[in-house]
């Protein structure tokens, strides 16, 4: 285990496909995987790229990994495509648009299933990210499934966000919408040969202008993207995001409120799993469940029961029984 | 808790421009509930093991109806096994000739191979079968 760390951190796309394997399967292992990387990453900047199904993300991407490879930068991309609810199995398409990239030594690219999660990202998509940062990935681009109007988890991973409509995407009403509207770093209009462009351009640019800030306005990018078209403008765009994130402190305070709430989680996570860990010795849960199907017991009180009677910790901090 | 999916890589290697077939075998291995990628058509022979290698994939298939399958799949079984990747099962399909497929898999290039007339039942069952006694041993 530790010697594949040390592969990753050697640079081995062997070691860094493994292990996202087993964070992504809940390995064992994981935690300690992850405490053994942690250490390597906080380095590497997440550019997120989010929009509607067939709005052309992975094409943008690919565009996107030309103008950054002329820079010399090294990438890592997450291609994100949906689990099935019923089968448990995906199509990961995304890479369809990117193989012209498969052979580029820094370049890696790696596709995932949302297994159950619905906020856009993949369950692990997390800590995907924190391997190809330890790898030494300078950018890591994250494509989000298809979404809809709500899925806005990318906000709270990515470091800037890009959104990516096409033109004639409904009435002016669609742009003050709350969720995907608001999260925006870029706003790209993808497909702009496409009929109704400008009017989608104005109007996002009305939306935009309807909020008086001095904190970064996002620019409206018109891209063709089959073409390459806008790809430059995009590019530069996303690093000017960078330079202001860092300039005014913004990155700085992100980065602190996505470890706040990683750790928050984390702690419920263990919470969350010795308790349940305690009840599952203590108590039979299926003739409980049985009861409350029977309408003998009711699932409130019964929890409050279970939780009473598990003792989770003694008066003085130390662990009861 | 440990979740593990089987990851299958589904490629067209080489000049073959006939995906029909490689798409409706991707659905039934995703109905299955395996994770597909899907790289699309006229893929090297370095792509395929490329993409097998940063997907971490379980299983790779090779839809091939050009009739290059005797240069591409010992071809592609090299590059993997140059990338560390021996232990991942290789699986052709197309219009095979009988006394290909049995070189195929004499010469162990091939761990399986599917033709015309096999079932999607059959495909999966085979990979089933094959990590049941992965695991197994």
């Amino acid at each position: 285990m530790q010697q594949l760390v040390e592969d990753l951190l050697n640079g081995s796309k062997r070691a860094a496909a493994r292990l996202i394997s087993l964070v992504e399967n809940d390995d064992l292992q994981k935690i300690e995987l992850l405490k053994e990387i942690f250490p390597h990453t906080g380095r590497a900047y997440v550019v997120g790229v989010t929009g509607a199904p067939g709005s052309g993300k992975s094409s943008l991407v690919d565009c996107l990994l030309q103008q950054m490879r002329a820079d010399d930068l090294k990438i890592g991309v997450i291609g994100v495509d949906p689990t099935s609810p019923f089968s448990g199995g995906a199509i990961l398409g995304d890479r369809i648009r990117m193989q012209e990239h498969a052979l580029d030594q820094d370049v890696f690219i790696r596709s995932m299933g949302t297994r159950g999660s619905l906020g856009g990202l993949a369950r692990a998509t997390r800590e995907a990210i924190q391997v190809l940062d330890a790898f030494g990935k300078d950018i890591i681009l994250i494509e989000t499934v298809g979404v809809g109007q709500s899925e806005v988890d990318i906000v709270r991973t990515a470091d800037s966000t890009m959104v990516v409509l096409t033109p004639a995407g409904g009435d002016s009403v669609q742009t003050i919408k709350a969720g995907i509207m608001e999260i925006a770093d870029i706003f790209v209009i993808n497909k702009a040969d496409l009929p109704g462009s400008e009017k989608t351009i104005t109007e996002i640019n009305m939306m935009l202008d309807m909020k008086k800030s001095d904190k970064w306005r996002p620019p409206v990018l018109p891209t063709i993207s089959v073409r390459s078209e806008g790809i430059a403008e995009v590019w530069g765009a996303l690093k000017e995001h960078r330079s202001y994130m860092e300039k005014s402190g913004y990155l700085m305070e992100i980065r602190r409120q996505r470890v706040s709430r990683e750790l928050t989680e984390q702690v419920e996570y263990l919470v969350k799993s010795r308790i349940w860990e305690r009840v599952k010795e203590r108590f039979k849960l299926d003739s409980l469940v049985e009861k409350i199907v029977l309408r003998q017991k009711d699932p409130y009180s019964t929890a409050n029961e279970l939780l009473e009677q598990i003792k989770f910790y003694g008066e003085n901090g130390k662990e009861g029984d | 808790m440990s979740s593990k999916k089987i990851r299958v890589l589904v490629a067209k290697p080489g000049l073959d421009g006939h995906d029909r077939g490689v798409k409706v075998v991707a659905r039934g291995l995703r109905d299955a509930g395996m994770e597909v990628i899907y790289t699309g058509l006229h893929q090297t022979a370095q792509q395929v093991a490329e993409t097998a290698l940063q997907e971490d994939v379980d299983v790779v298939g090779l839809s091939i109806l050009s009739g290059a399958h005797m240069t591409l799949v010992p071809r592609i079984k090299e590059l993997l096994s140059k990338s560390g990747m021996d232990d991942v099962l290789l699986l052709v399909g197309g219009i095979i000739p009988e006394g290909d497929r049995e070189e195929l898999l004499a010469r162990g290039h091939a761990d399986q191979v599917f033709t015309p007339g096999d079932t999607l039942e059959k495909i999966t069952d085979y990979i089933f079968q094959s990590f049941k006694e992965s695991r197994d041993s």
